[in-house]
C-alpha cells in the first residue's frame, strides 16, 4: 500500500499520572511515563501491552479524555488536523470540542455497554454526529444510512434498541458511529475483544477497508498480538508506562529487538505447536512504585547490572525500528521458524 | 468489624457527627435509670416552670419536671426502635437469605409476599390494630405489629447481595467441601451481609420511632407511658403553645430532631461505605 | 405488545392479591379484637335518642352480618367480602344515617389530590436536583440543597408539618393553616373556590414535599454518579455530544429506571404521611376521617376507610408499575 510520510500525530515527552487521595492516604500512579512517539497519515499504528501496563491510560489522553485523577503532569499531544495543529493535552474544552468526532473519533471498548440502553440507535446517530457533520433531516438520515449500507447494515437498526442487536451488530455499529463523520484520526480500544472469533475477524476486516477507503490513520489498541499481525502498519508496545519498542509490523515479529516483544510475539500460539508456551515469570511492576533503571529488568532474561541501575534510552536500530533496551544487540527471536498465522506478507 | 468503625470515625465526618449525636441522645436517655422522680406520676413539681437552674428543661402543666420526663421518653422510645429492628432483622435475614440462596419457587413466593407487604399502606392497619384492642395496645405488641410491617425492603436487599455471594468462588469451594447450607449461610454469607443489616436497622429505628410518634400524638397508644410521642401528646391537649408553655414542645422538638439526624447519619455513611462505588466517587472528587 | 400484555397479567395478579391479603388481614383482626363491636355501637346509638328506629336495625343487621360473634370465620369472612363488593359497609356512627362510603368518598379526592400533587412535586424536584448534584458534583447551590433536604429527610412527617404549623401559625401568619377551603367561598368549579383549595394546600403540601424531597434527592444522586462512570456515558462525552443531552437523554433519563421501581414502593409509606398531615391542617380527607372515626368509635368508617386506603395505594403502585416498561426498552422485550 501507498504511504505518505505525513505526520498526523506527535507525542513528545508525554507523562500522564493518577493522583490519588484516599482515606488520607495520597498515591501517584505514574500510568504513562515519558512516552514519545509519532503516527502517520493513512496508517494503522497497533499498541500492544499487558493489562494495567498503562495503554488505557495513554489512550485516554490521546483521545483528549482526561479527567481526574488522571492528569497529564508534563509533555504534549499534537494533532496535525486539515483545521489546524492542536495538543489536546494542553488545549480548553471549546478547542477540543471543534475536532471532536469530525476530526477526532473513537471506538471505545466493549460494544455491550458503549450505547446508551434506552435510546434508540439513530437518535444516537443524531447526538453523535448531527452537529459535526453540520446536516439535518433528510439528508442527514441519508447519510447516515448510506454509511450504515457500507457496513453491511440495514436501515431498519435506526429504529432499534441496542438490545434488541447481536453483538457483532452492535460493534459494527458502534464503528458507524465512529466513522461517519469521516475522522482524520480514529482510535481503536480493543474493538474486537469480547467478541467471538468469527466476528472479530469481520469487524478486523471492516474497520481495516473503512480505513483504507477514507484514508484515515487509526491507533489499534489491544493486547492479543495476532490481531496486530493483521491489521497493523507499525506497531509500538508500552511495558510499564513507557514505550519500549516500535517498528514496522514485519520487524517487530521476525526481528524484534527487545526481549519483552521478543517474548510477546514467542508466546503466539502456531500451527502445529505441540507443546505448551513458556509463560513469562513474575508480574507486571506496579506503578505506584517502579523498579530502578530499565523497567523489565526483574523479569528479563538477559537483564544484567546496567539494566538495574540506569534507565535505556531510545536507540534507532533499523529503518523505523526504535528499541529501548542496553542489551538489543543480543536480542534473539525466541522462534523464528514459521510466521505467525496470519502476518500479512 | 471494629477496625471499620475505626476508620469511619477517622475519615468520615458524617459518621462522627451522627455517632456524637446518638452518642449524646443515648447518655441522655441513659439517665433515666438514675432517675430520681417516677416518670409515670403527675402533679409531683409546680406546673409551667420555664427553664432554669433547677429545672433544666422547665416543667409541663402536668407538674412534671421535663428533664426527667424527656430522658424517660427517649428511652423508651429508643428501646421501643431497637426491639422492632431488631425483630424485623430476623425477619429480613431469613427471608433475604433464603430467598437469595434457595431461589426457584421459594424465591419467587417469598418475593410475592415481599411485594405484598411492601404494598400494603401500614398507618391505617396500625390505626385499625389501636382501634380494636383499645387499652390493650401495649408497646410490644405496637412492635410485634410494626415489625411484621418493616423487613420487606431490606429483605429485597439482602436477597440481593445473597445472590451475589451464591455465585461467588468461596461459596461452591464450601459446597464442595461439604458444608451444609445452614452452615454456609451463617458461617460464609453472614460476615458479608452483617454491614448491611446494621445500617438498615438504623433506618428501620427511623421509621418505628416515626410511626410510634405519629400515632401517640394522635392518642392512638398507651398515652400514659411516656414516649417521645405521648410527650407531644400531652403537650398539644393542654395547648401548650397557646398558653406560652413553649418549651414543651420546642425541647422535644429539637432533641427528636437530634435524634434523628443522628440515626440517619450512622445509616448513610454506613450505606456509603458498603458500597464501594461511593466510596471511589470519594477519591476522585 | 403481546409481552407487555403478559407482563400487566402480572400486575394485575399482584393487585388482586394486594387487596385480598389487606382486605383479609383487616378482617383477621376485627375477628380476633376481644371487643364485640355490634354491641358497643349499638349501645353508643341507643345512647341517643333522636334517631329513626328503622335506621338503628338495619345498622344492626350490617354489623352482626360483618362482625356478628355468633357465626363461624368462615360464614362472616364470606359476609364482609360481599358486603364489601357491594360497597356497603353499612352507615356511619359520626353522622348517621350517612353510609359510612360516602363519607369516605367525599374525603377521598382531598387526600388524592394532596396525595398525588405532592407526591409528583417531590419526585420531579428531589430527582432533577439529585441528578444535576450528582452530574455537577462540585456545584455549591446543588450541594447546599441536598444538606437542606437530607437533614429534613428523615424527621418524622408529624414533626415537619407541626413545626411548619407553628411558623406560620404563630409567628408569621400568611397562610391558612386549619381546613380545605375558606369559610365564605362556596364551594363549587368557581375561580374564588379553587384558589381557596389551592391556598390552603399549600402548607400541607410543603410539609410534604420538604420531608419527601430527601430521598429522592439520595437516591438520585447516588445513581447517576454512578450512571456517569458507564461506558455509553463516557463514550457520548468523548463524542463531544451537548452536555443537555448527556444530562437529560443518557444520565437521568437511565437513573429514571429504578426511581420509578422506588416511587411505587414508596407510596404506601407517602399515604401514611398524608394522613397525619390533614390531621395537624385539618384538612377534610380520609386521614382527618379516620382519626375522627377513631375518636367516635365509628366501626363502619374506621372499616371503609382502611379499605378505600388499602384498594387505593394498591392501585396508585399498579399505576407506576405499569408505567416501568414504557421507560425500558428491555422490560418491554422481556
Amino acid at each position: 500500500m501507498t504511504r505518505e510520510n505525513e505526520v498526523i500525530l506527535e507525542v513528545e515527552n508525554l507523562k500522564a499520572y493518577y493522583q490519588m487521595n484516599y482515606f488520607g492516604v495520597s498515591r501517584e500512579v505514574r500510568a504513562v511515563d515519558d512516552i514519545t512517539v509519532t503516527m502517520r497519515k493513512n496508517e494503522v499504528y497497533g499498541i500492544a501491552g499487558e493489562s494495567s501496563s498503562g495503554k488505557t491510560s495513554f489512550i485516554k489522553v490521546l483521545a483528549a479524555a482526561i479527567r481526574p485523577p488522571l492528569r497529564v503532569v508534563q509533555g504534549t499531544v499534537k494533532y496535525n488536523f486539515s483545521n489546524g495543529p492542536i495538543d489536546v493535552a494542553h488545549a480548553t474544552p471549546e478547542q477540543i470540542e471543534t475536532v471532536r468526532w469530525k476530526h477526532l473519533s473513537y471506538i471505545m471498548q466493549g460494544s455491550m455497554s458503549v450505547l446508551n440502553p434506552v435510546r434508540r440507535i439513530g437518535k444516537t446517530f443524531q447526538d453523535f454526529a448531527q452537529r459535526p457533520l453540520g446536516l439535518k433531516g433528510e439528508a442527514f438520515e441519508e447519510r447516515v444510512v448510506n454509511h450504515l449500507a457500507r457496513l453491511k447494515l440495514p436501515p431498519d437498526v435506526l429504529r432499534a434498541y441496542p438490545h434488541e442487536l447481536s453483538g457483532g451488530m452492535r460493534q459494527r455499529v458502534t464503528i458507524g458511529l465512529a466513522t461517519v463523520c469521516h475522522p482524520e484520526f480514529i482510535i481503536a480500544d480493543e474493538p474486537t475483544t469480547a467478541l467471538d472469533v468469527v466476528v472479530q475477524k469481520e469487524v478486523l476486516q471492516l474497520i481495516r477497508d473503512i480505513q483504507t477507503e477514507m484514508g484515515a490513520s487509526v491507533v489499534f489498541v489491544t493486547h492479543d498480538m495476532s490481531v496486530h499481525a493483521n491489521v497493523a502498519d507499525r506497531v509500538g508496545i508500552i511495558y510499564a508506562g513507557r514505550l519500549v519498542e516500535e517498528g514496522p509490523t514485519r520487524d517487530m515479529f521476525f526481528a524484534p529487538k527487545h526481549p519483552y516483544t521478543a517474548h510477546l510475539v514467542a508466546s503466539l500460539p502456531r500451527i502445529g505447536d505441540t507443546q505448551q508456551r513458556p509463560a513469562l515469570e513474575g508480574r507486571p511492576p506496579n506503578l505506584a512504585d517502579p523498579p530502578q533503571g530499565c523497567r523489565f529488568h526483574p523479569r528479563c532474561p538477559l537483564a544484567v547490572d546496567k539494566c538495574r541501575k540506569e534507565v535505556p534510552p531510545m536507540e534507532v536500530v533499523g529503518p523505523d525500528h526504535r528499541t529501548a533496551c542496553w542489551r538489543w544487540k543480543d536480542v534473539e527471536p525466541l522462534v523464528n521458524t514459521t510466521a505467525p498465522a496470519g502476518v500479512m506478507a | 468489624m471494629f477496625s471499620i468503625f475505626r476508620d469511619l470515625v477517622r475519615y468520615n465526618v458524617e459518621f462522627a457527627i451522627g455517632l456524637v449525636l446518638v452518642g449524646i441522645m443515648v447518655v441522655f436517655a441513659g439517665l433515666s435509670f438514675f432517675s430520681p422522680i417516677d416518670p409515670s406520676l403527675i402533679y409531683m413539681t409546680i406546673p409551667d416552670q420555664p427553664p432554669s437552674a433547677q429545672f433544666w428543661f422547665g416543667t409541663n402543666s402536668r407538674g412534671q419536671d421535663m428533664f426527667w420526663q424527656l430522658s424517660a421518653a427517649f428511652k423508651n422510645s429508643l428501646q421501643f426502635g431497637i426491639t422492632v429492628a431488631v425483630l424485623s432483622r430476623i425477619i429480613s435475614i431469613t427471608v433475604g437469605l433464603a430467598a437469595g440462596y434457595i431461589g426457584g419457587w421459594v424465591d419467587r413466593v417469598l418475593m410475592f409476599v415481599n411485594d405484598i407487604f411492601v404494598a400494603v399502606p401500614i398507618f391505617p392497619i396500625l390505626v385499625l390494630f389501636y382501634f380494636v384492642l383499645r387499652n390493650h395496645m401495649d408497646s410490644f405488641t405496637m412492635a410485634l405489629i410494626l415489625a411484621c410491617f418493616g423487613w420487606p425492603f431490606d429483605a429485597r436487599l439482602i436477597r440481593s447481595v445473597a445472590l451475589g455471594l451464591k455465585h461467588r468462588e468461596f461459596t461452591r469451594h464450601a459446597v464442595f467441601a461439604g458444608m451444609s447450607t445452614r452452615k454456609v449461610l451463617l458461617e460464609e454469607h453472614l460476615p458479608y451481609v452483617m454491614p448491611i443489616v446494621f445500617a438498615t436497622f438504623m433506618n428501620n429505628m427511623l421509621w418505628s420511632i416515626g410511626m410510634e410518634v405519629t400515632l401517640a400524638v394522635l392518642g392512638f397508644t398507651n398515652i400514659n407511658n411516656p414516649t417521645i410521642g405521648t410527650v407531644l401528646y400531652w403537650a398539644n391537649s393542654h395547648s401548650a403553645m397557646v398558653v406560652g408553655v413553649w418549651w414543651w414542645l420546642v425541647i422535644p422538638v429539637i432533641l427528636i430532631v437530634i435524634t434523628f439526624l443522628g440515626l440517619f447519619l450512622l445509616a448513610m455513611s454506613m450505606n456509603e461505605y458498603i458500597d464501594p462505588r461511593s466510596r471511589l466517587r470519594r477519591m476522585g472528587a | 405488545m403481546q409481552s407487555y400484555l403478559w407482563f400487566a397479567g402480572k400486575r394485575v395478579l399482584q393487585l388482586v392479591a394486594v387487596i385480598f391479603f389487606g382486605v383479609s388481614a383487616m378482617f383477621l383482626v376485627t375477628y380476633l379484637s376481644p371487643i364485640d363491636p355490634v354491641e358497643q355501637v349499638l349501645g353508643r346509638l341507643s345512647a341517643r335518642s333522636n334517631l329513626s328506629p328503622e335506621a338503628i336495625a338495619s345498622t344492626r343487621i350490617a354489623l352482626t352480618e360483618m362482625f356478628g360473634t355468633g357465626q363461624p370465620m368462615h360464614q362472616q369472612y364470606w359476609n364482609f367480602w360481599t358486603r364489601l363488593l357491594r360497597g356497603d359497609l353499612g352507615a356511619s356512627l359520626m353522622a348517621f344515617p350517612t353510609p359510612a362510603m360516602e363519607l369516605v368518598m367525599r374525603g377521598l379526592p382531598w387526600t388524592l389530590g394532596l396525595l398525588l400533587t405532592s407526591t409528583f412535586i417531590t419526585f420531579i424536584v428531589g430527582n432533577l436536583m439529585g441528578g444535576l448534584a450528582g452530574y455537577f458534583q462540585n456545584n455549591r447551590l446543588f450541594k447546599a440543597f441536598g444538606i437542606v433536604t437530607m437533614g429534613l429527610q428523615p424527621i418524622p412527617y408529624y414533626i415537619v408539618a407541626f413545626v411548619i404549623l407553628i411558623i406560620f401559625g404563630f409567628l408569621w401568619p400568611v397562610l391558612p393553616i386549619s381546613g380545605g377551603f375558606a369559610m365564605d367561598v362556596r364551594p363549587g368549579w368557581t375561580l374564588p373556590f379553587m384558589l381557596s383549595v389551592l391556598q390552603h394546600s399549600l402548607l400541607p403540601a410543603l410539609s410534604l414535599v420538604l420531608v419527601g424531597l430527601g430521598g429522592w434527592f439520595i437516591g438520585m444522586r447516588a445513581l447517576v454518579s454512578n450512571i456517569v462512570t458507564e461506558d455509553y456515558v463516557t463514550y457520548a462525552e468523548l463524542a463531544g455530544v451537548r452536555r443537555d443531552t448527556i444530562v437529560g437523554g443518557y444520565v437521568m433519563r437511565n437513573a429514571l429506571v429504578p426511581q420509578i421501581t422506588a416511587l411505587a414502593m414508596v407510596i404506601g409509606g407517602v399515604f401514611s404521611g398524608t394522613i397525619i398531615t390533614e390531621q395537624v391542617f385539618n384538612y377534610p380527607g380520609i386521614g382527618s376521617l379516620l382519626v375522627d372515626a377513631v375518636n367516635a368509635g365509628d366501626y363502619s368508617t374506621v372499616l371503609a376507610v382502611c379499605t378505600v386506603s388499602i384498594t387505593a395505594v394498591a392501585t396508585a403502585i399498579f399505576i407506576v408499575d405499569l408505567l416501568h416498561p414504557l421507560l425500558d426498552p428491555r422490560v418491554r422485550a422481556e
